[in-house]
């Protein structure tokens, strides 16, 4: 879950890291109102994704009229798939060096890294890759947290290469402790697995502002965040309830299915499992088909899903066939074979199912699926290449 | 031989009375895994498919020797369970909970890291040493006792090459799967060396997938340790793309990070077969032995 840029510097406000000041705008006279209030302020478009100023969701403007012109301008926007709904109007900052500091997984040490860098406002990969020795980083101990003794040891350590603060390193060393140390706490708190303010602004009388902020909540943990949940769905969603991104993973999310939307392919694809679903991807490729869609229907899946998974599939006209690859541990065959006659009859479904069908009562479910007419396989590179003939030519 | 758990292994079951964990615990019983015991806080003094429960995993070690633990509860509770489980002094512990949120497992591992007790999992289908023992839910019926090592992240893209391994008269010597989240009780890195000091172990099969990069920290073990058993890997997720979650949470490609081919090449320069299909692991398998 990714929170806007304004839901996460109110959090970070929260536990005390400075922010600038500034004021949500859902309408142009909205955006009058704070610049008004405010003066010369940035609109920027409150998307979950980055890349807004290079889209042209940012305007610098200097009157409620200009900001009136802008918002309405912005607002109108989509940003790869996602409508502008919200607009932060911030003021800007006299910015004397822009510093990174950030939180994220790292998987190999299986601990959070705390990432400090006087190579701020760039992205923070590039700068690791290009001069690593201007990237430093800490691995706090679970259950201690970072230690101020270690905070200083990165803060020295990333600010030998800021020669320019000369007397000041002593004193944005010792500032940045209980500033990382209130980070870090605000990422275990929202189960964060990226907390991110990029640029880290020192102005040029001294404070740390956070001038951009992200934050991403581990998706496993969103139960114990709905009030931020429902806080993201109020500023994102519009009137028809759809949120943006892709609206056929934004379906799937709403029917409760593990679906990834791959635009441009033609080739349904459901599995039992995750991995098994990725390799019925993989063999659809390597017969030369394209795959329209990723779908995992998980373990022991009733009829019911099955049907609904079928059903979501088909909600892409692009679809010209779709494969049914299961391998029955827990996932029974007879359930699945229901599934997928039940789906076909009540859906009417013309395009070709090609169904891979072993394990589990994998006998009963063949038999169901020859009597409703669908030939099942139990190869399922057999049954790739099978499905991938079928769709064939079609565009 | 066998790595991990044979028919001595005593297994003690959190989550016993749960209706996933009591259906599994059955399956497992009915395998012949020695299951010694359940826990469940509040539930002690009771039974629970001919076993005793107890309130702590502590009081049911006291009571029954149990060396192992499956942990079977919902993901709010799982990580602490896992770490009253190291707690308590057990050597091993099978995590198959899905869904336990990553900076709990963080804790958990960094916690499991200084005891004795090695976890496998989470979210992850359990350890099976065909003809003696399974912890999890991989069919019963697919293990078959043999030469060849398995280790995976997934779970029924695993069934499918225990099952090819066994159909082929090869069989397996212990199925270790590893689990698909993207911070994890044992790694590959952890596993190989297991099978490479197992005499009965004659090849390893090696299921990875998008994500992270274990597939890779196993590749630069294999050649700086010297491992010379032949290694089949088999890694799904060539077709996704960067930024998806491929239903398990570890399974997606970050930034330049986890990419397939990238495992692909990293093992294959490491001296592994790499397998299309599951048919070319079986078949590979069979050539190496």
């Amino acid at each position: 879950m990714k929170l806007l840029e304004h839901q996460a510097k109110r959090q970070l406000s929260r536990v005390g890291i400075e922010v600038p000041p500034g004021r949500l705008a859902r309408t142009p006279e909205e955006a009058a109102e704070a610049a008004r209030e405010l003066g010369r302020v940035a609109i920027k478009a409150q998307v979950p994704i980055g890349g807004r100023g290079k889209a042209g969701g940012i305007a610098v403007v200097d009157s409620p009229e200009q900001a009136r012109r802008e918002a309405a301008r912005i607002l109108a926007m989509e940003i790869r798939g996602y409508p502008v709904r919200s607009l932060w109007c911030e003021v800007g900052l006299e910015i004397a060096h822009e510093l990174y500091l950030g939180i994220t997984l790292d998987r190999d040490r299986r601990r959070l890294a705390l990432i400090f860098s006087a190579a701020g406002g760039m992205e923070i990969e590039q700068v690791a890759a290009t001069s690593p020795e201007r990237v430093a980083t800490l691995w706090p101990d679970p259950f201690a947290g970072p230690q101020p003794f270690e905070v200083r040891e990165l803060a020295f350590s990333a600010l030998s290469h800021l020669p320019a603060l000369g007397d000041g390193r002593g004193r944005l060393a010792a500032a940045l402790v209980p500033l990382a140390q209130a980070l870090y706490r605000l990422a275990i708190e929202l189960d964060a697995v990226t907390c991110e303010i990029n640029p880290l602004a020192l102005t040029a009388t001294g404070a740390l502002v956070a001038a951009d902020a992200k934050l991403e909540v581990d998706e496993n943990a969103e139960q114990r965040h709905r009030e931020l949940a429902a806080e993201l769905a109020g500023d994102v969603e519009g009137e028809d309830g759809s949120a943006g991104g892709d609206p056929f993973e934004a379906e799937a999310k709403r029917r409760g299915l593990t679906y990834v939307h791959l635009p441009g392919g033609n080739i349904g694809c459901i599995g039992n499992g995750a991995g098994l679903a990725m390799n019925t991807l993989d063999l659809v490729q390597q017969m030369g088909g394209r795959p329209n869609n990723f779908l995992d229907i998980g373990g022991g899946a009733g009829a019911e899903k099955v049907r609904s998974s079928l059903a979501m599939i088909l909600t892409d006209p692009d679809v010209r066939g779709v494969f049914i690859n299961i391998f029955g541990g827990i996932t029974r065959g007879d359930e699945v074979a229901r599934g997928i006659v039940q789906a076909r009859d009540e859906l009417d479904i013309a395009v070709p199912l090609v169904v891979r069908m072993t394990g589990t009562n994998e006998e009963e479910g063949r038999r169901i699926l020859a009597a409703a007419g669908i030939v099942p396989g139990t190869s399922a590179p057999e049954a790739a290449r099978k499905i991938v003939e079928l769709v064939g030519g079609a565009t | 031989m066998a790595i991990l758990i044979n028919s001595s292994t005593r297994v003690l079951v959190q989550g016993i009375t749960g209706r996933e964990g009591g259906f599994h615990t059955q399956q497992m019983q009915a395998y012949g895994t020695r299951v010694v015991a359940g826990v469940v806080p509040g539930r002690g003094g009771g039974e629970a498919l001919g076993v005793p429960v107890f309130d702590t995993v502590a009081e049911a070690v006291a009571r029954t020797g149990a060396d192992t633990a499956f942990t079977i509860v919902p993901p709010p509770f799982a990580a602490d369970a896992v770490m009253e489980a190291a707690a308590a002094g057990l050597r091993l512990g099978v995590c198959v909970t899905e869904g336990i949120p990553v900076l709990d497992m963080v804790r958990a591992a960094a916690f499991v890291d200084r005891t004795g007790m090695r976890l496998i999992g989470p979210n992850c289908p359990g350890v099976m040493t065909p003809g003696q023992c399974k912890i999890g839910f991989i069919p019963n019926h697919v293990g078959r006792p043999g030469r060849v090592g398995v280790v995976a992240r997934s779970g029924t893209l695993t069934y499918e090459v225990i099952q090819g391994l066994s159909e082929a008269g090869l069989g397996e010597t212990t199925a270790v799967g590893i689990g698909g989240d993207p911070v994890l009780g044992s790694t590959f890195r952890d596993i190989l060396p297991l099978f490479a000091g197992d005499a009965a172990t004659e090849a390893v099969v090696l299921v990875g997938e998008i994500g992270g990069s274990d597939e890779e920290r196993a590749a630069a073990w294999i050649r700086s340790s010297g491992f010379d058993k032949p290694v089949i890997a088999f890694i799904s997720g060539r077709t996704a793309p960067p930024g998806k979650r491929m239903g398990h949470a570890g399974a997606i490609i970050s930034g330049t990070t986890g990419s397939a081919q990238g495992k692909i090449d990293a093992l294959r320069t490491a001296g592994a077969s790499i397998a299309e299909t599951i048919e070319d692991v079986v078949r590979l398998a069979g050539e190496s032995l």
